[in-house]
């Protein structure tokens, strides 16, 4: 903790913040019904998010998962223009069309959330692919469950990542359930990083209740793609505090359980530590989430008074132009 | 050099070759499309892909712009995909169409929809070349033609060369182009020789070509079928009955416009697909040119295709699956009676 700067510190605490009131926020709006789809809250998995994305810039690329609104505002995403694409506005981020589970912004590198469990994580080696063929030093990161971990895919991209030596990390969130299936049950092995072995990268887990562990593993992973030396995959555990998506009765898990998950919030200890180091004051997280208020009054605002597509626009954008 | 001659498979190499050499951006994956990966001289390069095509491309443009892969369709497609999403130009080799479901996700939920989920911002141009057909005894799972398949899906384009000048036409257009293209590429196609110039070139993607005028029917042959269908015209023409055969060279897009036109001025229309004939491209053409130019029809629309079945090994239930010269007189004679 001694290594980082007081503004890196803060920084950090301020996106696990945005993602934190953002997901409220969210979970509030949608419960009044004016919000079409599926919401799945990325509430309690912070940590993960914020500290890998700290190590990349606009021209890395990463590709997210269908409980991706914490990637998304990690790797720079407008909440307003996330909001608005939420709520099926002709001015998010992806003009309506996609919606919490297809949220992309190719500005900054997001190559997009995948509702398909597993579906970007080639997408995302693929990004890497590009920027190994231009000779760039982007590096690509693939977000993906423990569910997903048990897609054929995930074993044949990270076979060719690593004969290919691609500048990608495989970072699994492991939140311990594939929607009401526990990890336990589905996996065979303990630890999901010793998959790595069976392609020859490095894999490590850690446990993402700690922002400032996962920033160590992250960067350590980042740097060795971009310095040529291939994928790295990391297990992130975190405690899944919330339900698979907004309505779920979690049936399958006792409050016990639940509780006891909901105790690994990684967002109270780090504020605890930063307030014993003097990096936070009462009065500065005061104005902290504050400030986020502020933000996501006007992303709701924004959101909530923009116009809808034209549905004489529903065949707009399946095809590019010929040039 | 105007009278060159070049085989379907030389001249969709050429257009690699000349893809690569215009644009930095244009690599090549697939397995075994160099072939002794990591061997080196003489080995490495020397197999070129499953049918040679690519034969001429690693000792040119090297391991990094022409890349042999484990068997993993779904990376070598997602890899694609992704590479695309992200700026540069691949062409991924499938080897054969029966293989492209091992990657459908990555095709149909990935590439076909970024552009229109992401409303518009990704630009996805990727081809996935494969070839197909039956013919070779390579019976139930090498065989298939699933370029029905693949027209039913928004966002995805869908080409099917039948000649040696096209396909490199074809190609170089679907490589420019910024959208995923699925490049089907007969068995039949690969040994047909025909005149193909040397310099690159384009034919545009959604026109058909009219490959014969008459005035007494319309024939709409896909793919390789076109051979058939000019064979059947002729026969036809000797009994005094002149038969207009169109390509589409393209399913999706599918230029309806010149079917329309020419329905209109025949009447009657046979159409010659070697896939199964339930929501196929035959019957997709039939429905279309049903709405587009009923009044026009003096007959009803014929559908020579493939039997609803798996593609047969044995010699006699492969012949019987590929439709047949005599089928597509027999349709045609049908639309006369």
């Amino acid at each position: 903790m001694s290594d980082l700067d007081r503004d890196t510190l803060l920084a950090l605490y301020e996106s696990m913040m945005t993602i934190r009131m953002f997901e409220e926020r969210v979970t509030r709006e949608f419960r009044k019904g004016d919000m079409p789809g599926f919401v799945h809250t990325y509430i309690g998995a912070e940590a993960v998010a914020v500290a890998v994305c700290a190590h990349l810039n606009d021209s890395d690329y990463i590709s997210s998962t269908h409980r991706g609104h914490g990637h998304c505002l990690a790797k720079g995403c407008d909440p307003g223009d996330m909001l608005a694409e939420l709520y099926g506005r002709e001015t998010g981020l992806c003009k309506g069309r996609g919606g919490s589970m297809h949220i992309a912004d190719f500005e900054r590198g997001m190559l997009g959330a995948n509702a398909i469990v597993g579906g970007g994580i080639a997408l995302a080696a693929g990004g890497a692919l590009a920027a190994q063929v231009r000779g760039s030093d982007a590096v690509a990161v693939t977000f993906f469950g423990d569910g997903a971990s048990n897609q054929g895919v995930l074993h044949e991209v990270m076979n060719l990542s690593s004969i290919w030596q691609l500048p990608v990390i495989f970072v699994c969130e492991n939140n311990g359930w594939a929607e009401s299936t526990p990890v336990e049950y589905s996996t065979s092995v303990a630890n999901i990083s010793d998959r790595a072995a069976g392609y020859g990268i490095p894999g490590v887990s850690v446990d993402a209740s700690d922002v400032l562990a996962v920033y160590d593993v992250a960067g350590a992973a980042v740097d060795r793609a971009r310095s040529g030396e291939g994928p790295t995959l990391i297990e992130a555990r975190i405690g899944r505090m919330v339900g698979h998506y907004l309505g779920d009765p979690e049936g399958y898990r006792s409050k016990d359980s639940k509780l006891e998950e909901q105790s690994r919030d990684p967002i109270p200890p780090f504020e605890q530590r930063l307030l014993a180091d003097g990096v936070l004051s009462d009065s500065s997280i005061a104005s902290i989430a504050a400030g986020i208020e502020v933000v996501l009054d006007a992303g709701v605002e924004h959101a909530k008074t923009s116009p809808m597509p034209d549905a004489a626009d529903v065949e707009a954008h399946v095809y590019a132009p010929v040039q | 050099m105007t009278d060159r001659t070049l085989s379907g498979a030389q001249a969709i190499g050429e257009a690699l070759f000349q893809a690569m050499e215009q644009d930095a951006n244009v690599i090549v994956l697939g397995e075994d499309v160099s072939g002794g990966a990591g061997l080196g001289e003489p080995h490495e390069g020397e197999m070129g892909g499953s049918f040679g095509v690519t034969r001429s491309l690693f000792s040119a443009f090297g391991p990094t712009r022409v890349r042999d892969t484990p068997i993993s369709e779904a990376a070598v497609a997602g890899l694609a995909t992704g590479a695309a999403a992200a700026g540069i130009r691949p062409v991924a080799d499938m080897m054969w169409s029966s293989f492209t479901p091992l990657a459908f996700d990555q095709i149909f939920n990935q590439a076909a929809k970024m552009r229109y989920m992401f409303g518009g911002q990704a630009t996805v141009p990727v081809v996935y070349r494969m070839a197909m057909g039956a013919g070779l005894g390579a019976a139930g799972q090498h065989s298939d033609t699933l370029y029905s398949l693949y027209t039913h899906i928004p966002g995805l384009k869908v080409v099917v060369p039948s000649s040696p000048y096209d396909a490199k036409g074809l190609l170089l257009s679907s490589i420019e182009d910024d959208n995923p293209v699925l490049f089907f590429e007969h068995m039949g196609l690969y040994g047909q020789k025909g005149h193909v110039p040397e310099e690159p070139y384009t034919v545009a993607i959604g026109e058909a070509s009219v490959l014969r005028e008459g005035s007494d029917v319309t024939i709409v042959a896909i793919s390789m079928m076109t051979v058939k269908a000019i064979d059947a015209a002729e026969l036809l023409s000797a009994d005094g009955v002149e038969s207009e055969v169109i390509d589409p060279r393209s399913l999706s897009p599918l230029d309806v416009e010149t079917l329309r036109r020419s329905v209109e001025k025949t009447g009657r229309l046979v159409i010659v697909d070697e896939s199964p004939p339930r929501c196929s491209i035959a019957s997709d053409i039939a429905a279309i040119v049903g709405e587009e130019a009923f009044g026009a029809l003096q007959a009803p629309i014929r559908r020579v295709t493939a039997p609803h079945t798996p593609v047969p090994l044995s010699p006699p239930l492969e012949q019987a699956y590929i439709p047949s010269i005599e089928r597509v007189l027999a349709a045609v004679r049908s639309t006369l009676a």
